[in-house]
């Protein structure tokens, strides 16, 4: 597993998602309602749009064309046309800032 | 045991196929479809992958195969006998407890001369074909989302393209005004001539005479002058129709034993008349809807519409159906912008367009305030300060 520092904790607005690009993979982190740190992969599992760009609610992203959802802390497709859950990758917030285990 | 039976699996029936079985209905599901192959996805069509147009499934055949979906591609419905509810296929019958007519829409033809030689933007089939012949100059008659949306891909691959409308400005039936100026002027940036309030005289090998009598030069003409719902079966066993197979609220037919969903379906308004909707997510939307009420279901149909479109690298959603002579509130966003509209205070609408998906999360949010039935004070609504979600808490815990 590789650790690599993502972004510091105060770029993620509450109840919101950044996107985060690593070599050729992109990925969300999101930061809860309860301040605590997720990340999956980028993409959503149904079309390759990236779900930082979807509304957070609570510990739900939801993908901003097609309306499928994802609980973003065990990556599992909540809601049609998603069907395939997200991949997920351990976080943690050492001195303010995220790191995601890759 | 007679069964649930679905005419056309496009994305409406393909999805209450599913839909009967997620509801828990155990007995025989038929879905029949009139191409070959899998059902697809029509977003993606315009939006190829290299050269190639791309043909993504809206299931696997293993899909089918587990909801026990018996699903017949490449098969024609002849005709409808409601009195013995059977239906007369190519070379045989089937017999149904329910039906479901989700047979979709299909261009509008031209009439002009040399119509014929204009080519169709519908299915995977034309496509394939467009994306083959556009190598020189492209005239595209029609500037509706279609229309507008193939001028920038075409652009995008570096093709002249031509764009010939019959009305005074692009994107007149869906999109707000103002967000049809910005997006006709982000077209004009990119070297796409227009052509407005133009009619065709005849297309020609060469391209295409207007009624001016001007010509304009294309290798392939593109016809995305709308489409009309495919109602003729429904015609044809007397239900009623118009514009589309008219249902109740719960999209039952004329019929009570037939219901009509998706792009052919017109489905009465509370405010009376009927109302017809084209797109993906009214499609899904009302495949729920209709399933459930195939079942013994008295749900009403009262999902908002909601549709995008992709041009460059820009992307318009709306929702609700935005209408002059309502109260309209800009929030300005980023790059891109959002409108929101107001009728006698009551949040009824919203559309937005910014790069990428940069407006998506507050459409959503409009969506959802919508339906919290929202009367925001619209100076609130316009200072863009006040986050929509917080809008929407407040509106909720109200």
């Amino acid at each position: 597993m590789n650790w690599v520092t993502a972004c510091k904790l105060d770029d993620i607005e509450q109840e919101g998602a950044i996107r985060f690009d690593h070599g050729s993979r992109t990925y969300a982190i999101y930061r809860a309602p309860d301040d605590s740190v997720w990340c999956t992969a980028g993409l959503c599992t149904h079309e390759a749009i990236h779900l930082s760009e979807g509304l957070v609610m609570d510990f739900e992203v939801e993908c901003p064309k097609h309306s499928g959802a994802f609980d973003y802390r065990t990556g599992e497709a909540l809601r049609l046309p998603a069907c395939e859950n997200l991949r997920t990758y351990p976080v943690e917030i050492v001195e303010g800032e995220v790191r995601v285990a890759l | 045991m007679n069964g649930m039976v679905i005419i056309g699996a496009g994305e409406c029936g393909t999805r209450a196929a599913f839909a009967l079985r997620e509801q828990g209905y155990d007995g025989p599901v038929t879905l029949i479809g009139a191409e070959a192959g899998l059902p697809y996805e029509r977003p993606p069509l315009s939006k190829p992958d290299g050269g190639q147009a791309i043909r993504k499934p809206i299931c696997e055949q293993a899909a089918l195969d587990a909801a026990g979906i018996d699903y017949r591609p490449g098969m024609s419905v002849e005709a409808i006998d409601r009195q013995t509810r059977t239906l007369t296929l190519t070379g045989s019958s089937l017999a149904y407890e329910r039906l479901l007519i989700a047979t979709g829409a299909r261009p509008r033809r031209l009439t002009c001369p040399g119509a014929k030689l204009a080519l169709d933007f519908r299915t995977h089939a034309d496509a394939s074909a467009v994306l083959v012949a556009a190598t020189g100059p492209v005239a595209i008659i029609g500037a509706g989302l279609i229309g507008m949306e193939l001028a920038a891909l075409l652009r995008g691959r570096g093709i002249k393209v031509t764009v010939i409308e019959a009305g005074p400005a692009p994107l007149s039936r869906a999109v707000p005004p103002h967000l049809a100026t910005a997006l006709h002027d982000r077209h004009i940036a990119e070297g796409v001539d227009f052509h407005f309030g133009q009619g065709i005289q005849q297309i020609n090998p060469n391209g295409v005479t207007l009624a001016s009598g001007d010509h304009v030069a294309a290798g392939l003409v593109i016809s995305a002058i709308g489409v009309i719902p495919d109602t003729a079966l429904a015609q044809t066993a007397g239900l009623a129709t118009g514009n589309g197979i008219l249902t109740d609220a719960r999209l039952a037919t004329s019929d009570p034993a037939i219901f009509a969903a998706g792009d052919c379906a017109a489905v009465a308004q509370p405010g009376g008349g009927h109302m017809r909707l084209e797109s993906w997510r009214n499609a899904r939307d009302q495949a729920q809807i209709a399933a459930r009420n195939m079942l013994g279901g008295t749900e009403d149909f009262a999902a908002l519409h909601w549709f995008w479109s992709d041009q460059y690298d820009l992307g318009l959603q709306v929702v609700g159906l935005p209408k002059a002579g309502q109260e309209m509130v800009t929030r300005p966003l980023g790059d891109g912008q959002i409108s929101l509209y107001l009728a006698d205070g009551l949040l009824v609408a919203a559309a937005g367009l910014g790069p990428g998906n940069s407006i998506a999360r507050d459409i959503r949010l409009a969506e959802m305030l919508i339906a919290a039935g929202s009367r925001p004070d619209p100076k609130v609504l316009a200072d863009p300060a006040v986050g929509l979600k917080a809008l929407l808490k407040t509106a909720r815990a109200a």
